[in-house]
């Protein structure tokens, strides 16, 4: 257990070594501890901020989903208006064609009818002269009594 | 273990002598053959096995934690990285939670007591012949050495030239930075004008001297007198191994259970050492 030349050599390989940590091994370790610390500060903070953005993202959702919501209602509410619509002038259209149908084959009849009054008015006077020949037994000239005639047909 | 016509205390005295080179009183240079010879040698002589043993360590530190600073990732880190960030890290929270002031040196110099101590002390775990037969066998065999004269020491915390050596410059960098920072005057003032004030100067510079020559004094001795200890019982059980199988039993258990207890120690020590540094550092950097 002696003190020798040892204690200095100690010495000096302890200053260099220490230097040698505070030059190479030190500052690397160190920095990159920070640079990951740092790191990760910013990773925490891009977390907060995602959170937040889908937070918003959603409630823009939400409001998007509401609206798209309300003009399919709006849509469909008119889509039915304009359907009743629809089938009101349908109903209209078709009552008018209707009633035209009906005009048209009232006044057909009323043709009809007017065309068998003329064609009975025709042939009155001829049905008329017969019964009275049959009645007189005679001959009656048709001219003769053609003024009879007309009047009697007219009040048919 | 101890041959046939060695006996114990020879044995014990083996082991506690350094690999000594350095000035023979006739001049010469070269080993010294015994004790008696390394002592003789006075001051110019160095112990070899703990320089050898101390630089080495300190090399594969540095090297394997420059290694990993030069390959650092910030990304997730694997391996050997973990540990060394882990060393690192709490090296780190130790400087921060006892050193106020601002020193980039204070942190590395943390570091490096911190682990080159622990290493230096982790030596006492390698069972206590395992080296020095090694060394004497490679003294005999190619040195042509005479294997009684090969003495080899494998824990250099155990040489107080190393401890001492370590305090040492502690203790320069302590005495730096309270000029540094207090100026010779306000560090002066501080040594002879406290605690009795002004009248009470030299009770003061007596008490406030002896204070500041045992805080180096008190590091190298503390961990030098654990090292010490734990290895004086290793080689103590080490003895047990020429006493016969139940003897040797024993032996075994005994450093078995020594072992796991000193592993506490070597750490406990090298902590100490670091964080008293710290502090006295701390201390250096603050007025009173």
């Amino acid at each position: 257990m002696n003190i020798n030349l040892t204690l200095f050599g100690q010495t000096i390989a302890f200053a260099v070594f220490v230097w040698f940590c505070m030059k190479f091994v030190w500052p690397p370790i160190m920095a990159a501890l920070n640079e990951r610390k740092e790191k990760i500060a910013q990773g925490l903070e891009a977390a907060e901020r995602g959170m937040q953005q889908q937070e918003q993202a959603a409630a823009q959702v939400q409001e998007k989903l509401s609206e798209a919501k309300q003009q399919a209602s709006d849509i469909i509410n008119q889509a039915q208006k304009r359907a009743n619509e629809i089938v009101e002038e349908a109903k209209g259209v078709a009552v008018t064609e209707g009633e035209r149908i009906k005009a048209a084959a009232q006044s057909e009849i009323d043709k009809e009818v007017n065309r068998a009054k003329e064609q009975l008015r025709a042939q009155v006077s001829t049905l008329a002269i017969a019964g009275a020949e049959k009645v007189l037994s005679k001959e009656i000239d048709a001219n003769t009594h053609r003024a009879a005639l007309d009047e009697l047909a007219s009040q048919i | 273990m101890a041959s046939e016509e060695l006996t114990a205390s020879d044995y014990i005295q083996h082991h506690l002598t350094n690999l000594t080179f350095g000035k023979h009183p006739n001049g010469e240079w070269g080993f010294a053959h015994s004790a008696q010879e390394a002592t003789e040698m006075g001051f110019w002589a160095i112990h070899v096995d703990s320089m050898f043993w101390s630089i080495f360590l300190a090399s594969l530190f540095l090297f394997i934690f420059h290694r990993v600073a030069k390959a650092m990732t910030v990304d997730t880190p694997s391996g050997l990285q973990n540990f060394v960030e882990w060393v690192v890290d709490f090296v780190n929270e130790n400087v921060r939670g006892s050193f106020s002031a601002k020193n980039d040196l204070v942190a590395p110099l943390s570091l490096t007591i911190f682990f080159w101590v622990f290493l230096m002390n982790l030596m006492d775990l390698v069972p206590v012949d395992w080296l020095p037969v090694l060394a004497q066998w490679f003294g005999a065999t190619f040195l042509g050495m005479d294997p009684h004269h090969v003495y080899f020491k494998v824990v250099p915390t155990t040489d107080p030239n190393i401890t001492f050596g370590m305090a040492l410059a502690v203790f320069a960098l302590m005495l730096y930075y309270s000029i540094k920072i207090k100026g010779v005057g306000g560090f002066f003032g501080e040594l002879a004008f406290q605690p009795f004030g002004k009248m009470g100067m030299p009770a003061n510079l007596l008490l406030e001297g002896i204070s500041l020559i045992s805080k180096p004094v008190s590091l190298a001795l503390r961990l030098f007198g654990n090292l010490y200890a734990g290895e004086m019982i290793f080689i103590l059980i080490a003895l047990l191994y020429s006493g016969g199988i139940v003897w040797g039993t024993l032996g075994g258990v005994l450093q078995l259970g020594w072992a796991i207890f000193h592993i506490l120690i070597i750490l406990l020590q090298a902590f100490i050492f670091m964080v008293l540094t710290i502090v006295y550092l701390d201390m250096a950097h603050q007025h009173h």
